[in-house]
């Protein structure tokens, strides 16, 4: 890993070898090489945008969230970027090397909050009984760990081949294929599967827990995200979410300096602008439903290829929200905000 | 597979203990590539074993229990394939077998982590209190024991024994450890490093009898010419001492305490005797080949005088280094006359036991790696001594109890056990460990197979002087007891 790091840093500071991972066709304003061209003008949009951002309010995701299929998380573009990649997910030591590292620390911040809340479980399969869902799994990194550790989890994912991957992964180990699936399809097509009415009911609280990690960053609606989180846990589940925060330390060590210098996340992964803060995210959150219950800092070194916890939220962040019951919630919103008592509807 | 030269492996292994394991591991996980890779997709999925131990020795059988017993394993599913007999002990033989062990109190720890050490106890074991060591050439010795003399430095225990009790505590956990004996293995089948399409990702494990099995994670257990090292072609630095040792079980003359551990460095090689109870003791003798045969065919009576003679004649003594030894420990005396155990002398040797002497030869080897991708080496298959420090079987079990707590760890994380990244762990927490014990096995057997005059003097000074300071006998005796 050290020649190949050292590799990357030297190559990407002389600049001069092509970008090793085709993407698909890109949008405008993604780079394929290093050019300090398209860092400036990211730069000044990202000024622009501040400044338009000091004068504003902070716009409140607005609380009439009726359950619409015709607002969609999924963006194809990043769809796209993702087919490209499906076949490396189980490579320890290529693009995905950051995030199989990461397992370190997000499967026991998993593990530990649910241990928290469902006391007097098994040492040898501590999740044993617990029904998991893992929004955007990818090749199933995340949800093999949790498998291995006794949880029955469906992992959902956009990008058709990369459930592939995870299917074929899984179907080797006996302990897993039974207790592990894979669908493809995106979170709101899982809700919307059920027809409304009398039957929604069974969408409701069918999961113990959600595991949203390095996801939020590539959606495009995150209201919409939100609203459904919260259709399929059950009432006191788990809501889990890593992603980075939208900082100028974020974009300068998250994007310039991980994707263009170091090459240790495939170009073009992140787009700085759809990063959320992790107050954004707590706002949208709890006017869904949910209460957080605590947000981690989250280092990457590059030179030992280790994640570790820290104080600071500015790059990356792990966040544990806790689905309110319905009464609760209902008397919370209440509680909080009186001029949208009118708006709100079934939580 | 690289061929290098014996120097650039031992530094090869030293560098690689000393910086840390990420840095190196993508060129490790290539050219730890392998050959034959299964191409097939079979249907018999319900088999993959979590971990099979391959070998059950002393340190395979405490693998297997020690794995067993670990509450975050308990769902693994866990074999241990040994060639021989089951070994089975209701009750202790009236004589004691010839391969003994000095367990290191580390040792004891893990046996009686896993349950085994009670077994042992009640079978047959002695603790000694006591270790003399003592040049033949000089005057020089040193002797290691315990402040107050009440705890144990060590036990001697048979093997046999040793093997016995383990085999009784896997029996009670048959839930999740199973157990084949009779079972060689013939082939090994590694899998590719990445996922391919078409291929079975775990190891699979031929036996004789034509059954394949499959396993997540394989530990090789097969002692000094392991299988497993050497299918997967792992680089091994291993030389041969021109020595052989000659064990047996010697009648003392008259009954006595016994808990001091002896041993003696003769110009042609260390002779030990371990106290087995209060009238008998275990010999090792290690010697050149030659004279190893020649005692071999000795009658009972001129053996017995050869051995008393090797230990109590001075005839290896120079005046020289006789004069030069007793005034640096004049010197010494006079700046510590406190430091310093009085000499004694070992009992004398009247008989020699039934069972038969024995002779097998020594040498030292070390595999520059000792994990690969869903596999990892313990004891012997990994690590080979010399048997004069006493330390080769505690090195095994050491490893064990590094394995085990990383499994553990990785388990409770949802970790494939075979994974790369804790394995890498447990190699460079053990070679770091291992290395520098062998390297001062290695350099104590050299420095005291030379009877030159002036290497004499070398170690009678420093043995004395070692002798005198008891803050570093205590970290020696520290280091030992891991």
């Amino acid at each position: 890993m050290y020649s190949s790091k050292l590799g990357r840093l030297v190559l990407g500071v002389s600049c001069l070898k092509p970008t090793r991972v085709r993407s698909g066709p890109l949008r405008p304003g993604l780079r394929t090489g290093f050019s300090w061209t398209s860092v400036c003008q990211q730069r000044s949009l990202w000024l622009r945008r501040s400044v338009l951002m000091d004068n504003n309010q902070p716009a409140l995701p607005c609380l009439t969230s009726a359950r619409s299929v015709s607002h969609t998380t999924v963006d194809p573009n990043e769809v796209r970027r993702f087919q490209s990649l499906a076949s490396k997910w189980w490579d320890e030591q290529g693009e995905f090397a950051a995030l199989h590292a990461m397992n370190d620390l997000r499967v026991p911040f998993i593990r530990d909050n649910l241990l928290n809340v469902h006391r007097g479980r098994p040492t040898a399969k501590p999740l044993a009984g617990l029904k998991i869902l893992d929004v955007g799994c990818g090749g199933g990194l995340l949800t093999e760990p949790l498998g291995r550790l006794g949880a029955s989890v469906l992992g959902i994912d956009p990008v058709e081949d990369s459930i592939g991957t995870a299917q074929l992964h899984s179907s080797h180990d006996p302990d897993l294929c039974h207790r592990v699936n894979y669908r493809a399809c995106s979170l709101e097509e899982l809700t919307s599967e059920r027809p409304e009415g009398a039957e929604a009911e069974e969408v409701v609280g069918q999961f113990d827990a959600v595991v949203a990690s390095e996801v939020v960053e590539h959606l495009a609606d995150l209201e919409t995200f939100a609203h459904c989180c919260s259709l399929v846990i059950k009432p006191g589940g788990s809501l889990f979410i890593t992603t980075l925060n939208k900082t100028n330390l974020s974009w300068l060590l998250g994007i310039v300096v991980a994707e263009n210098v170091l090459r240790i996340v495939p170009q073009g992964t992140h787009d700085w602008e759809k990063f959320i803060s992790p107050e954004e995210l707590e706002r949208l959150l709890e006017s869904n439903g949910f209460s957080v219950q605590s947000v981690k800092g989250m280092l990457y070194n590059p030179v030992t290829g280790d994640w570790s916890w820290t104080d600071s939220t500015a790059i990356n962040y792990a966040l544990h929200a806790v689905k309110l019951r319905d009464e609760l919630f209902l008397h919370q919103a209440e509680e909080d905000s009186p001029h949208t008592q009118d708006s709100t509807t079934h939580s | 597979m690289h061929k290098l030269a014996k120097t650039t492996l031992a530094l090869n292994g030293v560098a690689r203990c000393l910086f840390a394991e990420r840095w190196l591991t993508t060129p490790k996980s290539v050219c730890r590539g392998f050959v034959c890779a299964q191409q097939n997709n079979s249907d018999g999925q319900d088999d993959v074993y979590d971990v099979i131990i391959s070998g059950g020795g002393m340190v395979g059988s405490a693998m297997a229990c020690s794995l067993g017993m670990d509450p975050n394993l308990e769902d693994k599913r866990i074999l241990l394939l040994e060639a021989g007999h089951k070994n089975v002990m209701d009750s202790v033989p009236d004589t004691y077998s010839t391969r003994v062990s000095s367990i290191s109190p580390g040792s004891a720890t893990l046996l009686a982590s896993v349950g085994a050490w009670e077994h042992i106890t009640n079978m047959r074991c002695k603790p000694y209190k006591k270790m003399q060591v003592w040049d033949a050439c000089s005057d020089a010795l040193i002797i290691f024991d315990k402040d107050n003399l009440e705890d144990e430095m060590a036990y001697i225990v048979e093997n046999d024994v040793v093997v016995a009790a383990l085999t009784k505590q896997l029996d009670s956990l048959s839930d999740n450890v199973q157990v084949k004996y009779r079972s060689k293995v013939v082939k090994y089948t590694w899998p590719m490093p990445h996922q391919a399409v078409e291929s079975i990702p775990w190891v699979q494990v031929t036996l004789a009898s034509g059954e394949t099995l499959q396993t997540k994670l394989l530990i090789g257990a097969d002692g000094q010419n392991s299988m497993v090292r050497r299918a997967l072609g792992i680089p091994t630095v291993k030389w041969n001492y021109d020595q052989s040792a000659v064990v047996a079980v010697l009648r003392l003359s008259e009954p006595t305490e016994n808990n001091v551990a002896w041993q003696r460095f003769l110009p042609t090689g260390p002779i030990a005797m371990l106290p087995l109870s209060d009238s008998e003791s275990s010999l090792v003798w290690s010697t050149s080949h030659r004279l190893a045969e020649e005692l071999l065919q000795l009658d009972e009576e001129s053996f017995v005088d050869a051995v008393n003679s090797a230990f109590w004649s001075n005839e290896n003594q120079s005046d020289l280094v006789e004069t030069a030894g007793s005034m640096f420990r004049t010197a010494l005396s006079a700046l510590m006359p406190s430091a310093g155990s009085p000499r004694q002398l070992p009992p004398s040797v009247a008989a020699i036991g039934p069972k038969t002497r024995v002779m097998f030869p020594l040498g030292m080897g070390h595999a520059s790696e000792y994990i690969r991708h869903r596999v990892a080496l313990i004891g012997d298959a990994a690590h080979r001594v010399h048997p004069l420090a006493g330390q080769g079987v505690n090195l095994g079990f050491g490893d064990v109890a590094c394995l085990t707590h990383i499994l553990s760890q990785a388990a409770f994380n949802g970790k494939d056990l075979g994974a790369m990244q804790h394995l890498l762990e447990y190699e460079t927490e053990r070679q770091r460990h291992n290395l520098p014990m062998m390297a001062a096995i290695d350099l104590m057997k050299r420095l005291y197979s030379n009877d030159a005059a002036p290497l004499v003097l070398l170690r009678t000074f420093g043995l004395q002087a070692t002798n005198m300071l008891p803050t570093l006998k205590e970290q020696i005796m520290a280091f030992a007891s891991k």
